[in-house]
């Protein structure tokens, strides 16, 4: 490898990764700022933080959003996990084609169709739009994230573990829970928190789906910016930031604890 | 219960199990394709057929604002009859207004220009990536997936104070004295095509560099041995070799792009026209489903063949991988 090109390489890297980071390092930083103004710095401030703790409507909004996403991601998850193991164990079914199609279309689907469509089926069997719809929504979108989250680990699960319980007289419901769920365990938890991450972050599905009593976060931040862009808004991005960046911290910590763990254990089971 | 006590008394492979545990593994299996299919055939592709339904439907005052077509309850009869109540109206209506047809092409067009420069910003980090000592490259991985996590409507709405006449990059640029007048970025084109590249270009860089990664680098230096120059060994192997990345990439990028709402409204102002924010106002303000829903209909045969071919190219990596 010659030195220009890896010199170019380490550019593109640094580039690439500013043009991603610092819009959100900018969001926060004028989060702190005095001045009303966003984009003019007035000095130093939490003001704006504590103004959001008594805006009533954007808490009770926080409020619905963590209960929509905690519930859907569940749910999402369940069906994810289920459909990723119908994927990869199953190839041979009828209708099989549709059901591959019908897992991978809606990561690409536009939104607004995917909203359009569920609130017309909402309003075709009759179902009030609130907090139910938002959550059965996010849920069939999110668990199609988790469905390929989850398929791509059990596309590298070792099958000879299930067969070797099997073997020794364990009934596939009972291999399922006892062997292969906590090896692809660690997909499934990611799987969760990126259904997680993804109710919290829409908006479009959600505008269509919800209805009054049922205003998500995200709903909320978009009539407001669409008002003007204000500090306090700064300051409700940098706290969902916070969360999602402290989630996934501790997230990659357990991953690389367990990491550890594992290795420590075949070691001891080579010298044992 | 027998199940289990049967399957535990008789340790033995498929062939062995007596037919109750055979029986309730048959069941297992069933249910565990049967709960999934059902759910996405009622909240994915039911929807369609409603929305199609709605479409041939017409407008209104009522709630729901649009007249009943193709109703079952009044038997096959009833339905027969129907049929001849369909009207088209929406999608005549549609052809007619030259604002429909700018927006499906304006669409297209802005969606393809920012993939290709969503590639053409993508495609250095993700080689880089790749190139990058093997100890560093989970790091930048997760580095390039992080901002995914953040709310996609927090980081639009970070480009408004960055983009705005009076915004940073102007006050840079003007403190710099490399321009004497505040460049317009926001609500235009161009800011859209800011917000697609900085939205998406997470969805680039991993196929991209999944495909870069695995490439075998020895041929690199086979191709140089022999005299070739770096730039003719990228057309001639690099890339070539990358393509499966390079089209899931653009993919990735370009359907949502084509009926992406939030940038254009957030970014475009009310100067540029697309699919996804004319769709939403026929809903929202204009509050005509039958037309929103016409809109819908073409848009998705707008993007059945992109789909397609997305979703025939994730099966073959599958297969690839198993």
């Amino acid at each position: 490898m010659n030195a220009t090109w890896s010199r170019f390489n380490v550019i593109s890297i640094v580039l690439g990764f500013a043009f991603l980071y610092l819009p959100i390092v900018l969001l926060v930083v004028f989060s702190f700022n005095e001045s009303k103004l966003v984009t003019v710095w007035g000095g130093f401030s939490t003001k704006w933080y504590v103004s959001l703790f008594h805006n009533r409507g954007l808490m009770d909004a926080t409020w619905v959003t963590a209960r929509v996403g905690v519930i859907s991601a569940t749910v999402a998850t369940v069906l994810g996990t289920l459909a990723a193991l119908t994927l990869t164990r199953y190839t041979r079914f009828r209708g099989r084609l549709l059901f591959s199609g019908m897992v991978f279309a809606p990561l690409v689907m536009p939104e607004v169709i995917t909203g359009l469509s569920l609130l017309l089926l909402f309003v075709a069997v009759g179902l009030d739009r609130g907090f139910l719809t938002v959550t059965l929504a996010h849920t069939t979108l999110t668990m199609c994230f988790v469905a390929v989250v989850v398929q791509s680990r059990l596309i590298t699960f070792d099958r000879s573990l299930e067969e070797a319980a099997m073997d020794l007289g364990a009934p596939p419901v009972r291999t399922f829970f006892q062997i292969t769920l906590p090896v692809i365990m660690p997909a499934i938890v990611s799987g969760w928190m990126l259904a997680f991450t993804l109710s919290l972050d829409d908006l479009v599905i959600a505008s269509f789906t919800s209805g009054p009593g049922a205003t998500t976060l995200p709903m909320k931040i978009y009539s407001q910016v669409r008002l003007g862009v204000t500090p306090e808004i700064n300051a409700a991005c940098t706290i969902l930031i916070a969360v999602v960046a402290v989630g996934v911290i501790i997230a990659s910590l357990v991953n690389k604890s367990r990491e550890v763990q594992r290795q420590r254990d075949e070691q001891a089971a080579q010298r044992g | 219960m027998s199940a289990v006590t049967a399957a535990t008394s008789s340790p033995a492979n498929a062939a062995g199990k007596s037919a109750p545990a055979r029986l309730s593994a048959a069941f297992v299996s069933r249910l565990v394709i049967i709960v999934p299919y059902l759910w996405l055939l009622f909240f994915f592709l039911v929807p369609f057929i409603i929305v199609f339904k709605i479409s041939l439907s017409q407008t209104a005052i009522a709630m729901p604002p649009y007249t009943p077509v193709l109703d079952f309850r009044g038997g096959i009869p009833g339905f027969i009859s129907g049929l001849g109540a369909l009207n088209f109206d929406n999608y005549t209506w549609l052809t007619q207004d030259a604002l429909y047809f700018n927006a499906y092409v304006t669409s297209v067009v802005v969606a393809a220009i920012s993939t290709v420069l969503t590639l053409l910003v993508g495609y250095p980090i993700a080689y880089g990536m790749a190139r990058a000592p093997a100890t560093i490259r989970p790091t930048l991985l997760m580095l390039v997936i992080l901002p995914f996590w953040t709310s996609f409507l927090i980081r639009v709405y970070a480009w408004i104070g960055i983009l705005k006449p009076e915004g940073l990059l102007n006050q840079l640029l003007l403190a710099s004295g490399i321009i004497s007048q505040p460049l317009i970025i926001l609500n235009t084109y161009t800011a859209i095509f800011i917000g697609i590249v900085y939205s998406y270009l997470p969805f680039m860089v991993l196929p991209l560099y999944s495909s870069l990664e695995k490439m075998d680098h020895t041929l690199i230096e086979a191709a140089k041995d022999l005299g070739c120059p770096p730039t003719s060994a990228f057309w001639k192997i690099t890339f070539p070799l990358s393509l499966p990345g390079v089209i899931a990439g653009c993919l990735l990028v370009f359907i949502p792009a084509v009926g992406e709402f939030v940038i254009p409204d957030l970014l475009g102002g009310s100067q540029t026209l697309m699919i996804g924010r004319t769709l939403w106002n026929e809903f929202f303000a204009n509050r005509d489903w039958p037309v929103s829903s016409a809109v819908a209909v073409i848009l998705l045969l707008l993007l059945i063949v992109p789909i397609m071919i997305f979703q025939r190219a994730q099966a073959r990596a599958q297969e690839q991988d198993q």
